[in-house]
């Protein structure tokens, strides 16, 4: 039966939970379907991965010192060649920025269907069936594979990353790297600016989104965050508007956050926000609008406008400090 | 140098949305759709660019309700030209809309001149089969980079230098040879604000124009079995009253926590 692939994903000499949490979810398929599963890594250092990919059949691993970060270009190679070799029809990626766009060009290159936003799988009748997130999250749908086949954009945080840890050490297979045309030149990372606060170290977090209007409002929270001995962050609309800096951003290209309170304010919780704070403890929210999505992961909520609540928050919790 | 900003029209989730008694779409009774985020960042980096470096800008859509809107209030901005495919955009999975701009360039309308940049925006919310440019790029074998928060050209503008944005607010730069497709998620500053009266005045000075296209043969690429509302699987409590009652209660919680 055909196998699985996995992308292992990989930035910075670290892999992330989502590389198993797929490899969780491709071993339960894999063994439902009677197919292996192959974890396939791309670039500098990734053989010293290899033994934490166990829960795989094996490992295959095309690495060279020049490969950090490897190109899209030789990453589709090596898939497209790998389908090919092991007869692997189904492929496994990353739903994070560095695999971005690889799940569609393959797709294009290979004629197998590509699948986003996936958050779950299952066999069902002998077919896999995948669950997607779209529209911000707000709509569910579910995607019939065809002789099972298909290419699958896995979001972060949708599989249990347990099941995809095991102490065994898999089999390594290297392959050289195929020659490629690649157009696109990567030249250099460039860290965030040091910014004042890392939001990431904060016990609190006062997290401003939309509903926070404009820039004039950021101070009020600003307020609120320090009586609350914690700082302001940001989903992202609010800093593509210019109101915080990059280093305050919460999400999928921000930063990812575990505070003991998140107190989200005017914000919808779209997934890819979402990522960025479901490790947070103790989560609240305010939004005008009763149907926002982040009600259904936050653990008290409010309809009422945020603006209107952040002054007396403000002198609510002084009062409750002093009294103290 | 020239620049095509590709549009898409996508349901607008400030709304509620639901399901179809089809179980396959979206009922669109109340069903609202505005411009996609990230194209509106697409075109607001394309005005920059152009502002730098001269050239025209192209903004090219399908069909779909509200679009003339978007595409003359584009022009408002700044946008030279404004394109329209009577294709209807709704009807389409987001590989079928590509193989459509991907005539839209091969077969006249449009040249791919050497110092061309086709910039969709670098995802939308209904992108289940996909992305737009990544499949665009393939269909015309032209460099892709998605994902992107700047650009920037050197080289007689025959290279684009691009941010590309990964986690924790950590960026790469790559070079992007010309003629080539970008995925913009973000533009360098805000979208620009245009007023009514401009769009209005433009409404009756300029036209859209139209380029046919044949539709695609097949309209989605996925066997999608339903659609459906997520349960909740933990819904929040919700904490009821005036702001001031919910702030005291809140209060409360937080104390109670140990968090203040």
């Amino acid at each position: 039966m055909s196998a699985i692939l996995v992308l292992v994903e990989h930035l910075k000499g670290a892999m992330p939970e989502v590389t198993f949490e797929m490899l969780g979810a491709a071993r339960k398929l894999g063994d439902a379907l009677q197919a292996q599963v192959h974890a396939v890594a791309v670039g500098k250092g990734v053989s010293a991965f290899a033994s934490q990919l166990g829960v795989a059949d094996n490992v295959i691993v095309v690495e060279d010192a020049s490969l950090e970060p490897p190109s899209a270009e030789l990453v589709l190679a090596v898939l497209k060649q790998q389908m090919e070799q092991k007869q692997a029809s189904r492929v496994l990626l990353g739903g994070t920025n560095v695999s971005f766009g690889l799940g569609a060009r393959l797709s294009a290159r290979t004629g197998v269907p590509f699948i986003n936003f996936c958050k779950g799988a299952r066999v069902e009748g002998g077919a896999v069936v995948l669950t997607s997130a779209v529209f911000g999250g707000k709509i569910l749908s579910d995607v019939r594979l065809a002789d099972s086949q298909g290419i699958v954009s896995v979001y972060p945080g949708s599989f249990p990353p347990d099941a995809g840890k095991s102490p065994r050490t898999p089999p390594v297979e290297k392959m050289a790297a195929p020659a490629v045309d690649c157009k696109v030149t990567f030249r250099r990372l460039i860290e965030p600016e040091a910014g004042d606060i890392d939001i990431t170290k904060q016990d609190v977090l006062v997290s401003c989104g939309r509903g926070i209007q404009n820039a004039d409002n950021i101070p009020l929270a600003e307020e609120l965050a320090t009586v609350l001995g914690g700082a302001v962050s940001a989903s992202r609309p609010v800093v593509d508007q210019g109101w915080l800096p990059l280093t305050r951003q919460v999400g999928k290209s921000g930063m990812n956050v575990s505070p003991k309170l998140y107190l989200a304010l005017g914000i919808s919780g779209a997934p890819e926000h979402w990522e960025g704070m479901k490790g947070a403890q103790l989560v609240v929210a305010v939004n005008t609008d009763p149907k926002a999505p982040i009600f259904d992961f936050a653990h008290y909520g409010a309809t009422v406008d945020c603006l209107d609540i952040l002054e007396p928050l403000k002198e609510a919790i002084a009062k409750k400090k002093a009294a103290k | 140098m020239n620049q095509f900003v590709l549009l898409k029209m996508v349901p607008d989730t400030v709304e509620e949305l639901n399901v179809a008694s089809d179980n396959q779409s979206l009922d669109s009774e109340f069903l609202r759709f505005k411009l996609s985020d990230p194209d509106e960042h697409a075109l607001e980096q394309a005005l920059l660019l152009k502002e730098k470096q001269g050239g025209t800008v192209t903004v090219v859509a399908l069909d779909a309700p509200e679009v003339d809107d978007v595409l003359f209030t584009a022009l408002a901005k700044g946008a030279d030209r404004a394109v329209k495919i009577p294709v209807d955009q709704t009807k389409l999975g987001t590989a079928a809309t590509a193989k459509v701009f991907a005539a839209f360039f091969t077969s006249g309308g449009a040249t791919l001149a050497p110092l061309t940049l086709v910039m969709p925006g670098s995802q939308a919310n209904d992108d289940l089969e996909g992305e737009l440019a990544p499949f665009l790029a393939e269909a015309l074998q032209l460099p892709y980079l998605g994902v992107v928060s700047s650009v920037a050209l050197e080289d007689g503008g025959k290279k684009a230098v691009v941010l590309k944005e990964f986690a924790g607010g950590l960026r790469g730069e790559f070079e992007v040879p010309l003629p080539a497709v970008l995925g913009i998620q973000s533009a360098e500053k805000p979208p620009r604000y245009v007023p009514v009266a401009k769009v209005r005045a433009v409404m009756k000075s300029a036209k859209i124009e139209t380029v046919s296209v044949a539709a695609p043969e097949k309209a989605a690429a996925l066997d999608l079995e339903k659609m459906y509302k997520p349960e909740a699987a933990g819904r929040a409590q919700m904490l009821e009253g005036s702001p001031e009652e919910i702030a005291g209660k809140l209060a409360d919680l937080l104390a109670e926590r140990g968090i203040i």
